[in-house]
């Protein structure tokens, strides 16, 4: 989807949409979605590289985590990071190829991953053809961003009004079917949309040669999944999410290996570390949908303590607490 | 003539330490030899190790109330789930399991400095490497294993080893668990043909305290012994939903009194376990506690 043509025609659901959102920014969503780290110091910050398998590296800054495959034909990232970090990201990725960043795609709009989108994307390049490259004389510059459409909703503005994020980190070419694939850097990639997750924007990534899946925010080692009610997530879509993870990992021998887990935030893990994961979130849910099958208000559940159990491993996060998370999986169940 | 005193001393004293160590010269980087099979001895805790733990004892486990909610929660139909039906018992967990364990070292070629010392559990065929060659840990965000990341070193003849990066696992397979960052050290003592493995899991989410247990294995020259473990999920439950997950809600768990039936002399609050349950002194509070409920009972 071209940037220009979103721009004339801004359908009249975005401006619920925005409306809804600025409620959301209020109740401190917005600072979930970019998991408190908005306005940390970046400047001694060290993105670290952890290489994955193949040609897939886990780079790992002072935010959330980014995915790169680099390979002949040039390199391709998920998530971009935060602005504060974009130089040492390039700087970074040039060490893995001589070509050029051709895509970028965003697993949805949350800012941990997209607020590097604008800077990140003028140091790659689109390459186009004969006839493309004739009619829209920018198309060259800078990489492809591709998202599930919703994404794109989230991160623009009807005309006139200001847009949450520069238009520069908008989303260049979007998805609406079950997925995209491309064929990049000698295999098939798999951007699979995952419906009314935390969002209603959500994708996976599945490197499909080096059996990897690259999870977004969708799924963390070190905190609870930051649910957007507002924007179409759910905690039954998220553990719909989740399940489909494990389906699509095979493990290699009792349990382990085999297709490797890149999560949002926190280690690299494999199909076990998913599956422990989507039990938490499913008897979260189980839980709170049976406080309001009693009858409780959400204040009321949420005296409950409902996550206790496991607030130890995923509790921990200021930006994102338990209660917030019991307040997401409450407001989606009840709708 | 102070000096030569001295140096006698000396000499005898380093003679004494030598003949401690059988008139052998060894390498400080291996004391102890640990290579070969050894079998489980599995009388020691027999009732937790083979039949397996009963549903709710916590007794004498250092829990938190995270981890006592964690496992009331548990459902044992979790483990009809195919993704469940093959997860190995972690490293701090699994040398009580019933198995063969193979010890053997791994040299340099060039120098025969000692690497690495490998362990292969029988149950769920698991690989172990425990890194002599002082190599760092990786960083946390490195990938967890079912066995984590292990360094070793001798302590005189024990070898005391520190493992970091092991997966989320069983504290007893009963639905307690240890989370990601659990460590584990471990001491590895040789008795001659028996082998004494000290385990001592750190846990500040799930549990209150190290918890400390033991286990010994005999050495085994002669059996062969079953070493594999072959392990197939398989649909177990028809029917089941698609994020359909097993487990109870809190205070629902129909199982819990289970054992509390089972073993009388055992009182409810000192099933539900924790650190004071640990300790020799707990027993005074018990037969107190039986003291009440017997006149509880006359009344």
């Amino acid at each position: 989807m071209n940037r220009k043509v979103l721009q004339i025609a801004a359908p009249a659901a975005l401006g619920l949409l925005l409306l809804v959102g600025r409620i959301a920014a209020q109740t401190g969503l917005a600072a979930a979605e970019s998991h408190g780290e908005e306005n940390a110091d970046f400047s001694k910050a060290v993105i670290h590289v952890l290489p994955v398998r193949g040609p897939i590296y886990m780079l790992v800054g002072d935010g959330a985590n980014i995915t790169l495959q680099a390979g002949k034909q040039g390199e391709l990232l998920v998530n971009t990071g935060f602005d504060k970090m974009s130089d040492k990201l390039i700087a970074t990725m040039k060490k893995y190829s001589d070509r050029p960043l051709q895509y970028i795609i965003n697993t949805n709009f949350y800012a941990d991953g997209t607020n590097g989108n604008d800077l990140i994307r003028l140091a790659g390049t689109t390459i186009t053809g004969a006839n493309v490259t004739a009619d829209i004389s920018d198309s060259r510059q800078g990489a492809q961003i591709l998202a599930q459409d919703n994404v794109v909703a989230h991160m623009s503005a009807p005309t006139g009004e200001k847009a949450p994020t520069p238009e520069g980190a908008w989303p260049t070419d979007t998805y609406i079917g079950k997925e995209k694939t491309l064929f990049f850097n000698g295999e098939g990639i798999e951007i699979i949309h995952q419906p009314n997750a935390l969002t209603d924007g959500d994708s996976l990534v599945f490197f499909r040669r080096s059996d990897v899946i690259s999870a977004g925010d969708i799924f963390n080692t070190d905190g609870y999944p930051v649910i957007d009610v507002a924007k179409g997530g759910t905690i039954e879509g998220t553990v719909l999410a989740l399940t489909h993870i494990v389906e699509m990992a095979i493990v290699e021998h009792e349990e382990e290996g085999g297709t490797l887990v890149i999560p949002g935030h926190g280690h690299l893990c494999d199909q076990a570390e998913v599956v422990e994961y989507r039990d938490m979130v499913a008897i979260v849910r189980d839980r709170v949908k049976d406080a309001i099958k009693r009858g409780l208000t959400l204040q009321q559940t949420k005296a409950e303590k409902l996550t206790s159990d496991y607030d130890p491993t995923y509790g921990h996060n200021s930006y994102w607490t338990p209660d917030q998370f019991i307040e997401a999986a409450y407001n989606s169940l009840k709708k | 003539m102070i000096l030569s005193y001295f140096s006698r001393v000396a000499s005898t004293a380093a003679m004494a330490i030598l003949l401690a160590g059988g008139f052998s010269i060894r390498p400080v980087y291996a004391q102890v030899d640990l290579s070969g099979n050894w079998g489980a001895m599995f009388d020691e805790d027999f009732p937790e190790r083979i039949p397996g733990p009963e549903l709710g004892d916590y007794l004498g486990l250092p829990i938190t109330d995270a981890n006592r909610l964690r496992a009331d929660s548990w459902s044992s139909s979790r483990i009809t789930m195919p993704e469940q039906q093959c997860r190995v018992h972690v490293s701090p967990y699994i040398y009580r399991g019933p198995t063969n364990l193979r010890i053997w070292e791994e040299k340099d070629p060039e120098t025969q400095a000692l690497v690495a010392i490998h362990n292969y559990s029988q149950t769920y065929e698991q690989n172990r490497t425990i890194w002599m060659d002082g190599r760092p840990h990786p960083p946390d965000y490195a990938l967890h294993t079912w066995m984590g990341f292990s360094t070793g070193k001798w302590e005189g003849d024990v070898l005391t080893v520190y493992t970091t990066h092991i997966k989320t696992g069983w504290v007893r397979r009963n639905g307690l668990v240890e989370d990601d960052r659990a460590t584990l050290t471990e001491h590895f003592i040789r008795h001659g043909d028996i082998l004494t493995h000290v385990s001592i899991v750190s846990d500040p989410g799930y549990l209150s305290e190290p918890l400390i247990k033991s286990q010994d294995f005999q050495l085994n020259l002669y059996y062969n012994g079953n070493w594999l473990y072959p392990c197939e999920a398989v649909d177990e439950v028809v029917g089941r939903k698609e994020g359909e997950v097993p487990n109870y809600l809190p205070g629902k768990n129909p199982f819990l009194t289970e054992y509390e039936k089972n073993h009388p002399m055992v009182p409810y609050d000192a099933a539900r376990g924790g650190a004071e349950t640990m300790y020799p002194e707990y027993r005074k509070k018990i037969k107190a506690m039986m003291a009440a409920q017997a006149a509880a009972e006359k009344k």
